[in-house]
This record gives C-alpha cells, sequence and structure tokens, in this order.
C-alpha cells in the first residue's frame, strides 16, 4: 500500500512541477513581449529628445554621444588610454553578428553583449541607422551541450539556442537590441540577414557553412572573424578585412570529408571553444572600436595541451580566388545558386550520417540481438568503436576491435569463434550508430566471416528500443 | 640538415600522436639544397604511418593542410621549391571545422 501512495504522490508532485514550469514560461514569455514594448518606447523617446536636442545646441552633452547610463556601465572601458571615450563610441554604433550559438558564439555573444554591441540609445546616431547585436542558429539546446555551451542553461534544454542566447544576453545588457534568427543560415536567407551587420563572427561548426559565411562577406564587404575548435585545439583569424584574404583564398578546395571530424564525434574539451570564442569577440571589438591590430592575413593556433598559441603570417589576398580574385565567379546570383553541401561533399546541417551499405540479410535489429541474447545463442558481439568510446560505455561480452584495426585482428576474432561451439557461432558487429559496424561487415565478408552481420542503428538503438537506462553520449 | 617538425589540428594522429618531431635529414644525392618537395618526400616515409591520403594528394599536401615554414605560410616563400635551412620549424597544421 504504502509504495503505491509514494507512486501516487510522486505522479502528483510531477504534474503539479509541470503545470508550474507551463506557467512560469508563459510568464517569461508575456516578461519577454513587454520588455520588448518598453524598449522600444524608450527607443523612440530617446529619439526624439536626442533630435531635440540636437536642434538647440547642436551637439550634445558632454561633447560625445555618451549618456550618462552608458558612462557609468562601460566606465571601465572608457578609462583605457587606448580605447576610451572614441573606442567605445563606436562599438556601440556598431551592429555585430554572430553564426551559431554553441560552444563559440557562447561566450562571444556574452562579451559582446556586455560591452555594448547593439546599444539602443544609439539610435540616435545619423539618419537613425539601427544599431543591432544578432545570432543565427536552428539548433535547440541539449544536455550534452552544456558544458562548453556556457551561455545555456538547464532550464533551456529542448528549446531554441537563439531563443536561450537572446535571453541570456538580455539579462546582462537589456539596453541593446537583440536580434534574433531562429533559423540555419543558407544561400536563401544569408544575403538579407547578413546585410543587416557591419561585423560577422562565424561560430558555425562545418565546413560548407564556413565557405557560405566568407563567401557571402566578401560579397557584401563585411569583415569575418572566424574561429573554430576541436578536441584540444583551436584556430582563430580575421578574413575578408582591409584588402587581407578571405577563407577561399586560403582554402580554395575543400578539404576531404574524411577530414572534417566532429566535436560529436572526436570529443571537445569545453573551455577550448570558450577561450577561441572570447578571441572571437575581442576581435570583432578591435574591428568594432577601430582599436588596435586585428589578425588579419594572419593565424592563431592554440595548442590546449601543450599551453602553445601560434600566431602566424599567411597568405595575402588571392588574385585567382573565385570569391575575392581579380576574375572571381562568386556574384549574388551565383552564390544563391551554390550548391555548398555538394561543394564539401558535407551536410550543412549535422544530421548523422545514415550509411547503407549492406543488404537487409546481413543486418538485425537491436531487438532480434536481444532475441540472441535471451536464447542463449553462441555468438562473438565486435564493438567496432575507437576504445575511448567503449571505455564509457560497452554491452556485456563484447570485444572491442576498433575499425582501424580491424584487419590486423582478425586472428583474434577467429580464434574467439574457435573457442566457442567449434567456430559455428555466428558473429555481430556493433558501433555507435550503425554506420562503421557495416563498413566493418563488408570488411569480414571479403575476408571469409560470411556470416557476418550488423546491429541496425548500433548503440543508439539498443539505448532507444531494448534497454532504456543504457547510456548515450 | 636539424629540423623541427610540428603537426596539429588532428594530422599528429598519422603519425603516433606525435606532435613535435626533431629529425636529421641527409640532403638528396647530387643536390645542393634541401626544397619542402624532398622534405614532404621524406615526411611521407619517414612519419606518417596510418593514411597518407590524409597528409598528401599528388606529390603536396591535400586540401585543407596548411605548411608554415618558420611561422610563415609556405604560399610566401615559394610553396614545394621552399629552401630549407639548418634549424628551420616545419608545421603542417589541419584546418579545424569544429565549434
Amino acid at each position: 500500500m504504502e509504495s503505491n501512495g509514494g507512486v501516487d504522490e510522486s505522479t502528483r508532485l510531477l504534474k503539479e512541477l509541470q503545470s508550474l514550469k507551463d506557467s512560469k514560461r508563459d510568464i517569461e514569455a508575456r516578461i519577454s513581449a513587454l520588455e520588448g514594448q518598453l524598449r522600444q518606447i524608450q527607443s523612440n523617446q530617446q529619439l526624439n529628445k536626442k533630435a531635440s536636442s540636437d536642434c538647440s545646441n547642436g551637439g550634445s552633452e558632454f561633447g560625445h554621444d555618451l549618456t550618462p547610463d552608458m558612462i557609468y556601465r562601460y566606465s571601465r572601458q572608457l578609462l583605457l588610454p587606448s580605447f576610451g571615450v572614441q573606442g567605445q563610441s563606436n562599438l556601440l554604433k556598431s551592429s555585430i553578428l554572430v553564426i551559431g550559438a554553441g560552444g563559440l558564439g557562447s561566450p562571444a555573444l556574452l562579451y559582446l553583449a556586455a560591452c555594448g554591441v547593439g546599444e539602443v540609445s544609439a539610435l540616435f546616431i545619423v539618419d537613425f541607422e539601427i544599431c543591432r547585436l544578432g545570432m543565427v542558429d536552428h539548433d535547440v539546446v541539449e544536455l550534452n551541450n552544456l558544458h562548453r555551451q556556457i551561455i545555456h542553461g538547464e532550464a533551456y534544454i529542448g528549446r531554441s539556442k537563439v531563443e536561450s542566447a537572446a535571453a541570456a544576453c538580455r539579462s546582462i545588457n537589456s539596453t541593446i537590441e537583440i536580434i534574433e534568427h531562429r533559423e540555419a543560415l543558407r544561400t536563401s536567407n544569408a544575403l538579407e540577414i547578413v546585410s543587416k551587420y557591419d561585423i560577422v563572427i562565424d561560430a558555425t561548426d562545418n565546413a560548407p557553412s564556413r565557405y557560405l559565411i566568407s563567401d557571402c562577406c566578401v560579397l557584401l564587404g563585411k569583415p569575418l572573424v572566424s574561429g573554430a575548435a576541436l578536441g584540444l585545439e583551436g584556430q582563430l583569424a580575421v578574413y575578408n578585412y582591409n584588402g587581407g584574404p578571405c577563407y577561399r583564398c586560403l582554402f580554395p578546395t575543400p578539404p576531404p570529408t574524411t577530414a572534417c571530424q566532429r566535436c560529436s564525434d572526436s570529443g571537445v574539451l569545453g573551455v577550448v571553444p570558450g577561450v577561441i570564442g572570447c578571441l572571437q569577440a575581442l576581435e570583432a571589438i578591435k574591428v568594432a572600436s577601430l582599436v588596435g591590430e586585428p589578425l588579419s592575413g594572419r593565424m592563431l593556433l592554440f595548442d590546449a595541451l601543450s599551453a602553445r598559441i601560434r600566431i602566424v603570417k599567411i597568405r595575402g589576398r588571392s588574385l585567382q580566388c573565385e570569391a575575392c580574385g581579380e576574375n572571381a565567379t562568386m556574384t549574388q546570383e551565383n552564390f544563391q545558386h551554390f550548391d555548398y553541401e555538394k561543394f564539401t561533399q558535407s551536410p550543412l546541417s549535422p544530421a548523422p550520417l545514415k550509411l547503407k551499405l549492406l543488404k537487409e540479410d546481413c543486418r538485425i535489429s537491436s531487438k532480434e540481438y536481444e532475441e540472441v541474447v535471451k536464447k542463449g545463442d553462441a555468438h562473438v558481439l565486435i564493438d567496432v568503436r575507437p576504445s575511448q568510446h567503449y571505455k564509457i560505455v560497452s554491452l556485456p561480452n563484447s570485444m572491442n576491435v576498433p575499425l582501424a584495426s580491424l584487419e590486423d585482428k582478425l586472428p583474434e576474432i577467429e580464434s574467439a569463434l574457435k573457442s566457442i561451439d567449434n567456430g559455428n557461432a555466428g558473429v555481430y558487429v556493433v558501433c555507435r550508430r550503425g554506420n562503421d559496424s557495416q563498413r566493418a561487415v563488408e570488411l569480414l565478408h571479403n575476408k571469409g566471416f560470411v556470416s557476418a552481420k550488423d546491429i541496425v542503428g548500433g548503440l543508439e538503438s539498443w539505448a532507444r528500443d531494448v534497454d532504456h537506462r543504457f547510456p548515450t553520449y | 640538415m636539424q629540423l623541427t617538425l610540428e603537426f596539429g589540428g588532428g594530422l599528429e594522429l598519422l603519425c603516433d600522436s606525435v606532435k613535435i618531431h626533431s629529425i636529421d635529414v641527409d640532403l638528396p644525392a647530387e643536390e645542393k639544397k634541401l626544397t619542402m618537395k624532398h622534405l614532404l618526400a621524406w615526411v611521407r616515409s619517414n612519419l606518417i604511418k596510418e593514411r597518407p591520403e590524409m597528409f598528401m594528394k599528388g606529390d603536396t599536401v591535400r586540401p585543407g593542410v596548411l605548411v608554415l615554414v618558420n611561422d610563415c605560410d609556405w604560399e610566401l616563400s615559394g610553396q614545394l621549391d621552399t629552401t630549407l635551412e639548418n634549424k628551420d620549424v616545419v608545421v603542417f597544421i589541419s584546418t579545424l571545422h569544429g565549434g
């Protein structure tokens, strides 16, 4: 009786929690909308006030554009001799677009919001040009993002990254204009979105986006602050700035897809993109405020493991460049029809690859494999993931033979088979998602293990369809 | 000729995960100077332990690999024809796309 009562009680609590969370979300949405309205009214007032004061005394109160609130908020930067009022004033008047609200975009957005990029009160600048801090992302926040995408919190899991990042930026600085682009950047929308900004930060995570963004910036004449991070290394450069090279000048031919590793496959230490994202904010601030020497024609290479930062000199603008060279073929028209996914042979949005190499009768589902285990059928289960994956989690009684060393380890598989059921046992191959397992089965078939089959969908399908408590990563 | 070679951006995985290599390369027979072309061939046969196609394409590096001679893009020094001096530092770095 008592245990049943406990179940009822927790069901009641869960329901109440859900309903409270729903009300909280509604209230937050209402607050956000009201704040937006208020900002609009205040900025219009500022505009009118400024317009009338400009008429009456022909300039601002203190000989510059900053209001008393701005002076107090940004005072520590105003005190810097090499930055000062002029640098801050330039910064407030600039619009910056951050593409990607992930590991790089998180710290970049936080710093840009904090330092006043997109300040609404700076609206009074000539011909009412609106300053803004923009962010583009189509993705939603996931639990395994939080270790590095520090702008997002647990409360936003499952919700839009842009919505989450915008809320975080507003909570730091309610005086700036934040524009949310909750969509992927594509050739169809890139020109329109990017044209509204002065500077672009590439904080994306894939090769086709990098070419797309660079070409778009060349076409629109926008400086591009490009950062990348993977594992324990990061890279940073400013492209298309002051006659310097663009991304295509440096990398005219895209790399093979096998050389384009992803954080979700190869891993990344959270603070590494954090360091690069901070440096991207810094370079964007330098370009916007016209202070210092931006990292153009140079590249910064960061190696976290050995605590080394190397700054190297890279080539200048290439005359042969297809985007910015003398006979450049890239026009706005061509750009809108350019197939970046085909060009780089990799997808713009990071949906995991779903290979289909094998015939149906060479594969079994995770449920069918569960039956094999339950019935106690003699078999060998080979897990072909890299050993660091295997150490995170694995199925019982599996042997780890990473795909890269499979060919060398065939004798071990042979002897494992002979040790059970006189070599008539089944051979099953599993990996994380069911791609490498197919490649492995192909190899095994060619080497005489004709009965080898792979588990469709890998350990992810095992966790989804068989054992919900089996960890995924 | 003594050189320091560094591999980064994942290229170190092709040479036993060792990033920095201090090497001693002999001048090719009947040559008076060592060029990047010679060095690449030497690296391919002496340091690259697996998947050479991830390092080279034809007689040069594959697309997406930056080559830096003494912290300077080899495009500025003549690519394959760059002449190397004793104690030079040559860096091979694969461009990253993650974030």
